[in-house]
C-alpha cells in the first residue's frame, strides 16, 4: 500500500478528511503530483482485497481509478467498490481515448472519466465536482502540514501538539497559507484573499503579520512561511518547481 | 456572529480562557484593564461592557461617568505569562459613550483619527520603536544590578535572562523584535521592536511595558521605563522610526536625492522640526523627561537633522542597499518610554503631515558636533532647542494649533490641566542635590 507520506499531510488521523482511493499501487507520478498540489489525501492500492482491508473506518472519500495499464483489475476494482451496503460514489475513471468503447455495458462502475494524458487542472476539478456531489465537498474541518494542525472548525492550531494561541488575522492568514501550500502569492493576493478589503496597513500589513507567526511558530518552524524575493511569500516546501514561479 | 467575535468566542472555550481582560490606556498612558467572565463574553463583544469612567485618568466628566468599553476582537491573545493552567486573554478597547460615538479622551480613538486623516491623503503610517528600560532591586532601591557597558557580555548576568524571556514572552504575543542588546547605562536593556502599522505598535508598546515587568517581576527584581532613574548615567529613550506608504510603495524614498529622501520625507522631516517644540509635552510628558534630554547621553537637545549626528533631534539612517526603498525612514530622537505611545505618535505623524501638507522646506543638514557650537553659532544656523523642562513644554504646547487639532479638545486641555499640576507640585521640591549643595554652603 502506497500511502501518501507528504509533509502537506495531516499525520494523526483523528479529524483527517477521508481518503480517496487510487489504484494502481504506485499510481501514475502526474497522478501523486496532481493530488498533493491539491492537497487530496489518498490511499493507492494494488488489488480488490488490499482495498478491502485498508479502507478507513469511515469509508472512501471516493476513487480515482486509473484502467489505462490493467483494465482488467481496474474495472474489478470498482465492481468491489460498488458493492457492499455502502457502495463508493464518486468513482472516477482515468482512461486513454482508444478505451472509450470499453465503457460500453459499465456505466454503472464510475461516475465520471477522464482521458489521460489528463490535464491536472481538469482531473482535480472533477474530483472535487464528484466529492461535491457525494456530500463530501463540503469544507474540511482539519487541514495541518507536518507538525501543523489547524482544526477550522473550532479555530484551533497547534504545533508539535502544543496550542499556538493566534490572533484572528494570524489565524486566517495561517488557514490560508496550510490550504494553498506551495503556492507563491503576491503581498497584494494574500492582503485582497484573507483581509477581503483595504485594510489600515496596506501591502506591508501582509508583511507585519507574516513575522507575527513566524514569531509564533518558533524559530524552528518559523521558515514554513517563506519570503520569496521580490515576489511574497510560500508556505511550505515545493517538492516540485510550483507552476507559478 | 462576526467571525471574529467567533472565533474569539471558540477560542475562550477551547482553550478554556477563565478570564478575558479588557485593556485600554488612559490620557497619560497607563494600561488599565476589568476582567469579565466567559459568560460575559458575547454582550461584551457585541455592546460593550458599561464601567465608571470617573476612576480613570483623563477621562472625568462629572455628568457622564458611565462609559462603554468595546473590545476590538482583532486583538484577541492569550498571556502567556499566566500559565496553561487557568488561561487570561486580552482584548483592547474602544471606549464609547453611551450611544455608540467614540469617547474623544480615549488614547486609541485620537490615534484612529490621525490615521484616518493620513489615510485620506494616500498614506499609512509605520513605526518601529526601540525600547529602553532599567532593571532594578526594587522600586525603591535604583541600584544598578550590574555594572555591564554597551554590548558588554556578562555571562553571570541575569538581566541576560530576563531579557531573554521577555523577548520570548513578546514573540508568543507576536511582536517581533530586532535587536536587544546592553544600552550604555548601568543596568540598561534596549529591545527594539520591529515596524508595524501605528496602532498595532501603539498597543504592542503597552504590551511591552506590562511584559517586562511581569517578567522581572516573576524575576524578583523591578523594571523601570524611568526616562532618567540615574544622575550623569545615560536616561531611557524611545527612538522611533517612522515611515509613510502610500500601497506598497515608501513615500519617503527616492533614490535620486542625495539623502534619499523624497520630498514628502524632505517635508516631514521638516513639520517635525518645526513642530517639534510644541510637540515635546507629549513625546516627553513629565519633569524627568527633561532630566534626560541634556547634553553628553546621546539625547536630542536641539531643534536640528542630520545622517550620523545622534545628538540631532531627527536623524535619517542609512537604508540597507539591498533593501533599499523599503528601509528608508526616518528616527525622531526625543520620546521617552514612559510616554503616551497612541498620544505620541498621534502628535509625531501630525507634525510630519503638517510639513507635508504645507510643502515645508528641509532646512540644511547639521554637520558638526552641535554640542560644540557656541549659542551664537547656533542661532545663526537657524538651530533652536528643545523645552528644557516640563514647564517650558507645556508653554510651547498650550500654543499649538497643531497639537490641539491632533489631539482633540478633551484631551488637549485635559493634558495642560494635569501637567501643570504636575510641574506646580515638582516647583515646590527642595532636592537633595540642594540639600548637599546649599544647606551646608549658604
Amino acid at each position: 500500500m502506497g500511502a501518501h507520506a507528504l509533509p502537506g499531510r495531516l499525520v494523526d488521523g483523528r479529524n483527517m478528511t477521508q481518503p480517496l482511493l487510487i489504484f494502481p499501487d504506485p499510481p501514475p507520478p502526474l497522478l501523486v503530483q496532481t493530488l498533493d498540489f491539491a492537497n487530496i489525501p489518498y490511499i493507492a492500492v494494488a488489488n480488490t482485497s488490499v482495498a478491502m482491508s485498508v479502507e478507513p473506518a469511515d469509508g472512501w472519500a471516493g476513487a480515482v481509478i486509473v484502467a489505462e495499464e490493467d483494465p482488467e483489475n481496474a474495472f474489478g476494482i470498482c465492481r468491489a467498490l460498488r458493492k457492499g451496503d455502502s457502495p463508493v460514489e464518486g468513482v472516477l475513471l482515468l482512461i486513454n481515448a482508444g478505451q472509450l468503447s470499453e465503457l460500453e455495458q459499465r456505466e454503472n462502475l464510475f461516475d465520471d472519466f477522464c482521458l489521460s494524458p489528463f490535464h491536472p487542472k481538469e482531473l482535480e476539478a472533477r474530483i472535487r465536482h464528484l466529492q461535491y456531489r457525494a456530500g463530501r465537498g463540503s469544507d474540511p474541518e482539519t487541514g495541518g502540514y507536518g507538525e501543523l494542525v489547524l482544526n477550522f472548525e473550532t479555530y484551533q492550531a497547534m504545533i508539535s501538539d502544543k496550542p499556538l494561541d493566534l490572533t484572528y488575522m494570524e489565524y486566517e492568514l495561517l488557514k490560508f497559507f496550510v490550504t494553498h501550500p506551495a503556492k507563491v502569492f503576491t503581498r497584494e493576493q494574500l492582503l485582497s484573499r484573507v483581509w477581503g478589503y483595504e485594510y489600515y496597513g496596506g501591502a506591508r500589513t501582509v508583511d507585519v503579520h507574516v513575522r507575527r507567526l513566524r514569531a509564533k511558530l518558533g524559530e524552528e518552524h518559523a521558515n514554513l512561511i517563506q519570503t520569496v524575493r521580490s515576489v511574497g511569500y510560500r508556505f511550505g516546501q515545493t517538492r516540485w518547481n510550483s507552476p507559478t514561479e | 456572529m462576526e467571525p471574529r467575535n467567533e472565533y474569539v468566542m471558540r477560542t475562550v472555550e477551547e482553550r478554556g480562557v477563565r478570564f478575558v481582560r479588557m485593556w485600554f490606556t488612559d490620557v497619560l498612558g497607563k494600561l488599565k484593564s476589568f476582567s469579565i467572565t466567559p459568560a460575559e463574553l458575547q454582550v461584551a463583544l457585541e455592546e460593550g461592557m458599561t464601567f465608571d469612567g470617573s476612576a480613570i485618568e483623563g477621562y472625568t466628566r462629572v455628568q457622564e461617568s458611565d462609559m462603554l468599553a468595546r473590545p476590538d476582537a482583532s486583538t484577541f491573545e492569550l498571556l502567556p505569562w499566566r500559565g496553561d493552567d487557568a488561561p487570561v486573554a486580552r482584548m483592547f478597547c474602544d471606549i464609547t459613550h453611551f450611544d455608540g460615538t467614540p469617547f474623544e479622551g480615549d488614547p486609541r480613538y485620537v490615534l484612529k483619527r490621525n490615521l484616518t486623516k493620513a489615510h485620506e491623503l494616500g498614506f499609512t503610517f509605520f513605526v518601529s520603536p526601540e525600547m529602553e528600560y532599567f532593571y532594578f532591586p526594587s522600586e525603591t532601591d535604583p541600584t544598578p544590578l550590574d555594572n555591564g557597558g554597551f554590548f558588554d557580555l556578562t555571562t553571570q548576568d541575569i538581566a541576560t535572562e530576563l531579557r531573554k524571556q521577555t523577548i520570548m514572552t513578546l514573540e508568543a504575543m507576536g511582536i517581533p523584535t530586532e535587536y536587544s542588546f546592553h544600552e550604555n547605562g548601568p543596568s540598561q536593556h534596549e529591545i527594539d521592536l520591529r515596524y508595524s502599522d501605528a496602532m498595532s505598535m501603539a498597543d504592542n508598546v503597552m504590551t511591552f511595558r506590562l511584559v517586562v515587568k511581569e517578567v522581572a517581576r516573576a524575576n524578583g527584581v523591578h523594571a523601570t521605563f524611568m526616562p532618567k532613574p540615574i544622575a550623569g548615567a545615560f536616561g531611557s529613550g524611545m527612538h522611533t522610526h517612522l515611515s509613510l506608504f502610500r500601497g506598497p510603495e515608501n513615500a519617503f524614498h527616492d533614490a535620486s536625492n542625495e539623502y534619499g529622501l523624497s520630498n514628502i520625507g524632505q517635508s516631514f522631516i521638516a513639520g517635525l522640526l518645526r513642530h517639534g517644540r510644541e510637540i515635546t509635552a507629549v513625546t516627553n510628558q513629565w519633569t524627568n523627561s527633561y532630566k534626560r534630554l541634556v547634553m553628553g547621553y546621546e539625547a536630542p537637545v536641539f531643534v536640528c537633522w542630520a545622517r550620523n549626528n545622534r545628538s540631532a533631534l531627527v536623524r535619517v539612517p542609512p537604508a540597507k542597499a539591498n533593501h533599499e526603498g523599503e528601509a528608508t525612514r526616518i528616527e525622531y530622537r526625543a520620546p521617552d518610554p514612559a510616554c503616551n505611545p497612541y498620544l505620541a505618535f498621534s502628535v509625531m505623524l501630525a507634525a510630519g503631515m503638517h510639513g507635508i501638507e504645507q510643502n515645508y522646506e528641509l532646512p540644511t543638514e547639521a554637520m558638526n558636533n552641535i554640542f560644540e557650537m557656541s549659542l551664537d553659532e547656533r542661532s545663526a544656523a537657524g538651530i533652536g532647542a528643545l523645552p528644557t523642562s516640563l514647564d517650558e513644554a507645556i508653554d510651547a504646547m498650550a500654543d499649538s494649533e497643531l497639537v490641539a487639532e491632533a489631539l482633540g479638545d478633551h484631551v488637549f486641555e485635559y493634558f495642560l490641566r494635569n501637567k501643570r499640576a504636575e510641574w506646580d507640585v515638582y516647583k515646590q521640591q527642595v532636592t537633595p542635590w540642594e540639600l548637599t549643595r546649599f544647606l551646608g554652603d549658604l
